[in-house]
């Protein structure tokens, strides 16, 4: 009987773990295609709001698992649920307060002209020359910050982007004990 | 922009609460509990007052831990039946600490470790009457013939109290086999069904409620009339108890019609031990069963056949508590891949093809 | 007219019995409201694009004027309700449950209510084409009356690309409360019928439904009555269940077949059309009216005098209240539409458009407002659903954050159209969880689309910087070709002076 046991439990063991080397000799991965994968995922606006110098650090440390699923403000919500199902993570997307996203938008009677907001606009959402007052192309502004950072006369604000009836949903309701 | 978030309609609501379905559930259990108390006199009675009162004790205790507000859970009434539920499966003049630490189990183990109401996964009576009867087996076992308040049998107050809460072995002189247990011992023992139940209750007797067990086994009339009144009500749909039900009597049918001898007939099937509670109070337990009707028919067939599988060729006489925490653990691999067709969707989830069918469009 | 009584009904799933509460305002004959002091009229007030202004501030308008025409396919113009002077164009809280605000024409009645001189009532209206009759009615700017506000001209132009057979006029009216439509079908069934049959005309169908829910007798016998000469009409009871008045469940109930999903009634040949709507295409080809003004029910325990109105469009909801006698108490929630799918509305302030067939105060009463409670499963939700649903595994994965589970479940496949969150005994505001999920959606959609753009924009700004730099470099490259030339013949010069000398 306890000899029947032991054999019984020894060949299951060794079964099974000849069927896990197989396994990870056939079923390996080569290199790390993760990365790529989920720098693609990301704006590529290399805006740096996630605290990385751009995406592709950004994109370096998700894959460590360094950085959250979370980070990337722009990206949101479901850029946050897109990247947790890449990595295979779940996470608690009601906790994920989302940032209002934001747009500049400049304050005509101060803008000089300089076009320092102009170049440093990574998605090209700031519209006019040297000498000209700038504006901003609300749809294509990610709300980087990066010409407000800029502006000598601070004649950039950062303001939450309109609601209208299109865009408006309703609420969540409110959660219960 | 106004600061308050809008809230969607519908702004009127059908008259329906949970502790409307649970009162609703209680008043249908009301007519054979009051009979069952009847038959078995005080002993009876303090049992299911324990019963009850751990529930609710132990429900108000782990609300408070889990730190929710107690009034409006207490009051819902879902405690209260899971104790009535769990009194009425217990045999009647077990001692006063089965029916308490039934309720404790029921309530803390079963459904706040779950995460409270709605929430667990398998009926809280049942999974405490199994507990109570794999740990204590003689307790739970040990029924007695019906002797009504008043009647001389009947033992008076301070005897009652003795028996419930003392150590008094006056339960021997009335004890009793239930009926399934008799018929699963005598048939056991080689004797032919026909004898054994010859001895045994007759079934008017197990119909009007009669015979030996616990308090929700014995009047299949008065559990049968509340089980009409919960469908009549629509607190529960026709669909589980009916399939439950159809099932153990289409088995026990087939069974005693091929041997006589050995198998019990249909009609004691029905009427003895727990089959019309379960399948009109337990089984249909609405946090616990499938969701749609072609789900609900799966769980009651399901159940019927692991009861006639249990009484017949298992261990036990009665079946019905295991059954019911089996198909309970079924329930959520039910839902998820049975459900409603969706409108203008096939039973695959693709939407409906007029054109491909060659149908006419008229 | 065919024997309607025996007329074979449909089952459809689900659905629930809501307490009809229409003897409020039933009796109440339609009376109109006298002219207000300003109408606010939207130029959203249909689905699709907003129409675009025409007129300016200060100009004087006639009745009837256009005042904004409508741009894209699905879209519907606006006209002057009554003659005066506009007073702006601009942001007014819009009727919608949000309180934004939207664009908005302002206009001061001068009191004369003064025609337009070039209205174009047709002389033979049943002997127009059907592009004809649907043209007349894109130019009055009919949409839905039902509440779904969709360009009715659209709907009318299906014949072009479905085989349809029958038309379905909506009269179920199925929402507790409202009784705009019955009292519409009793006391003007020949204009009804009248825009009903041009209708069927513009289809091209040679047969019509006209379906009644049957605690409407009186608006029954008035059709049947005006029917009776008509063998194409087939005036059909239903039974009181609600939501009969869904389109979809509608069509199935009188033809028997569902709708397939993401699709329309045109796809089984059916086309529906509410009742209000009908009248609005009566006046348009008769008379040559565009839509102007419709029937409101205001009611509810909150109401002094529960009445249905004619009002013009763009009508101060609180005009109405006034002539309704007030409100008895605060309104514990003021609802556009019936109370099981209708929406909040902020104040009072906000205009009467076109979708809009109730305004409801109801009383504190009425709302009885409960807590929510858990869950459990007890499958009311499933077995109220008229759509096959599952609604109580939907919210719990819209509430753990999982959206797209709740899309596998049905999500789009619901019409919102309450019966859960009636029935539900733990007072879920199931709606409320799908709507929620429903927007979200399309927010995450919309965001998404947005995060392609940004990338497309970084990669070609990216690009640009790359040819910038690239024609910099060469720029150099040639700059010191030249500098390196020059000094070589700068050297070869002095060299060769240096000989010189």
């Amino acid at each position: 009987m306890m000899v029947s046991a032991i054999l019984i439990l020894t060949a299951l063991g060794v079964t099974m773990g000849a069927m896990l080397g197989i396994a990870s000799k056939y079923l390996a991965v080569e290199g790390n295609p993760l990365q790529q994968e989920i720098e693609e995922l990301l704006p590529g606006s290399q805006c740096g709001q996630c605290g990385y110098p751009g995406c592709t650090p950004a994109a370096e440390a998700v894959t460590q698992g360094e950085a959250p699923v979370t980070m990337c403000p722009p990206g949101g919500k479901a850029l946050a649920e897109a990247l947790a199902e890449k990595m295979g993570v779940s996470i608690d997307l009601s906790s994920v307060e989302e940032k209002e996203p934001m747009i500049a938008f400049v304050h005509e009677n101060l803008c000089v002209g300089c076009t320092k907001c102009f170049k440093r606009c990574p998605t090209d959402a700031i519209l006019g020359g040297p000498k000209q007052i700038h504006a901003v192309f609300a749809d294509a502004c990610t709300g980087c910050e990066k010409c407000y950072d800029v502006c000598p006369t601070e004649c950039i604000e950062m303001r939450p982007i309109k609601k209208t009836l299109q865009t408006w949903y309703w609420p969540e309701p409110a959660k219960v004990a | 922009m106004i600061e308050e978030k809008p809230v969607f309609g519908p702004y009127v609501h059908a008259k329906n609460s949970i502790s409307r379905t649970m009162g609703l559930v209680m008043i249908s259990l009301l007519p054979a509990t009051l009979f069952g108390l009847y038959q078995f006199g005080w002993p009876a009675i303090f049992l299911f007052a324990v019963t009850l009162g751990g529930c609710l004790f132990a429900e108000a205790m782990a609300l408070r831990i889990a730190g929710k507000p107690i009034k409006p859970f207490l009051m819902d009434g879902s405690a209260l039946l899971t104790g009535w539920l769990l009194a009425m499966t217990l045999p009647p003049w077990a001692p006063w600490w089965i029916g308490l630490v039934g309720a404790l189990l029921a309530i803390i183990v079963a459904k706040q470790v779950f995460g409270g109401i709605g929430q667990n996964l398998f009926n809280p009576a049942m999974v405490a009457r199994v507990a109570l009867l794999i740990s204590f087996p003689l307790e739970m076992t040990l029924f007695n013939q019906p002797v009504p308040l008043f009647s001389s049998q009947a033992p008076g107050f301070l005897d009652s109290l003795a028996i419930t809460f003392g150590s008094s072995d006056a339960i021997d002189a009335v004890s009793s086999a239930t009926t399934l247990g008799h018929l699963k011992t005598e048939i056991g023992r080689g004797i032919a069904f026909q004898d054994a139940a010859a001895e045994g209750a007759g079934l008017w007797q197990l119909f009007w409620g009669q015979a030996a067990g616990s308090m929700g086994e014995t009047s299949a009339l008065l559990l049968l009339l509340g089980g009409l009144f919960l469908i009549y009500k629509k607190v529960i749909t026709w669909h589980i108890p009916l399939s439950m039900l159809g099932t153990l009597a289409l088995l026990a049918t087939i069974f005693h019609l091929l041997d006589p001898q050995n198998y019990v007939e249909p009609l004691t099937h029905l009427f003895s031990g727990a089959a019309i509670l379960c399948a009109f109070f337990i089984a249909t337990d609405l946090v616990t069963s499938p969701v749609s009707t072609r789900g609900q028919i799966l769980f009651g067939v399901g159940c019927g056949l692991l009861v006639y599988a249990i009484r017949t060729w298992a261990g036990y006489p009665e079946g019905v508590a295991f059954a019911v925490m089996l198909m309970n653990a079924c329930t959520p691999l039910i839902d998820h891949y049975i459900k409603p067709r969706i409108y203008g969707r096939d039973r695959k989830g693709e939407p409906l093809n007029y054109v491909d069918e060659g149908a006419d469009i008229r | 007219m065919t024997t309607a009584n025996i007329f074979k009904l449909f089952k459809i799933r689900g659905g629930v019995h809501p307490d009809d509460k229409k003897r409020l305002s039933a009796d109440q004959a339609i009376e109109k409201l006298p002219m207000p002091s300003l109408l606010h009229i939207p130029l959203q007030q249909h689905i699709g694009a907003p129409a675009e202004p025409l007129v300016r501030r200060g100009e004087e308008v006639k009745k009837g004027q256009l005042l904004a025409r409508n741009q894209g396919a699905i879209s519907a113009p606006v006209h002057a309700p009554t003659s005066g002077r506009i007073m702006g164009v601009g942001g007014y809280p819009a009727h919608h449950a949000s309180g934004l605000s939207v664009r908005t024409i302002t206009l001061k009645p001068d009191g004369k209510d003064e025609w337009i001189d070039t209205l174009d009532p047709s002389d033979d209206p049943f002997s127009l084409a059907p592009e004809e009759i649907a043209d007349r009615v894109a130019r009055a700017g009919i949409v839905g009356m039902g509440g779904a506000t969709f360009p009715s001209a659209v709907k009318l132009n299906l014949r072009k690309r479905y085989q349809l057979h029958t038309l379905v006029i909506n009269g179920a009216e199925c929402e507790p409360y409202l009784t705009c439509d019955d009292r519409l079908m009793r006391e003007q069934p020949e204009q009804v019928l009248d825009g009903v049959k041009l209708m069927a005309k513009a289809l091209d169908v040679d047969h019509v439904l006209f379906a009644i829910e049957n605690n409407k007798p009186e608006a029954l016998a008035a059709i049947r009555e005006a029917a009776s000469d008509s063998d194409m009409i087939s005036v059909v009871g239903l039974p009181t269940r609600y939501p009969m008045g869904s389109e979809k469940h509608l069509v199935q109930t009188l033809v028997g077949k569902e709708t397939p999903a993401r699709g329309l009634t045109a796809d089984i040949g059916v086309v529906v059309h509410n009742v209000a709507t009908a009248r609005a295409v009566h006046d348009a080809i008769f008379s040559g009216h565009p839509l102007l003004s419709r029937i409101m029910t205001v009611t509810g325990g909150a109401v002094q005098q529960p009445k249905n109105v004619d009002v013009l469009i763009g009508t101060p909801l609180s005009n109405l209240v006034d002539f309704c006698g007030g409100f008895t108490q605060t309104p514990e929630r003021l609802v556009s539409g019936g109370p099981m799918m209708g929406q909040p509305l902020p104040s009072t302030r906000v205009p009467a458009v076109k979708g809009s067939n109730g305004l409801l105060a109801l009383s504190t009463e009425e709302v009885k407002a409960s807590d929510e409670m858990p869950c459990i499963r007890c499958a009311s939700c499933v077995n109220a659903c008229p759509c096959g649903l599952v609604p109580l595994e939907m919210a719990n994965h819209i509430r753990g954050g999982s959206l797209d589970t709740s899309v596998k479940l049905g999500l789009l496949d619901c019409i919102a159209c309450g019966s859960c969150a009636y029935v539900c005994p733990s007072h879920i505001p199931l709606v409320q969880y799908f709507n929620y999920a429903k927007g979200e959606l399309a927010a995450r959609q919309r965001s998404q689309h947005k995060q392609i753009e940004t990338k497309r924009l970084t990669e070609l700004r990216s690009e640009r910087m790359e040819r910038i730099k690239k024609a910099k470099r060469e720029a150099m490259m040639k700059r010191k070709k030249e500098m390196e030339a020059k000094k070589k013949r700068e050297a070869e010069k002095s060299a060769v002076e240096g000989a010189e000398s």
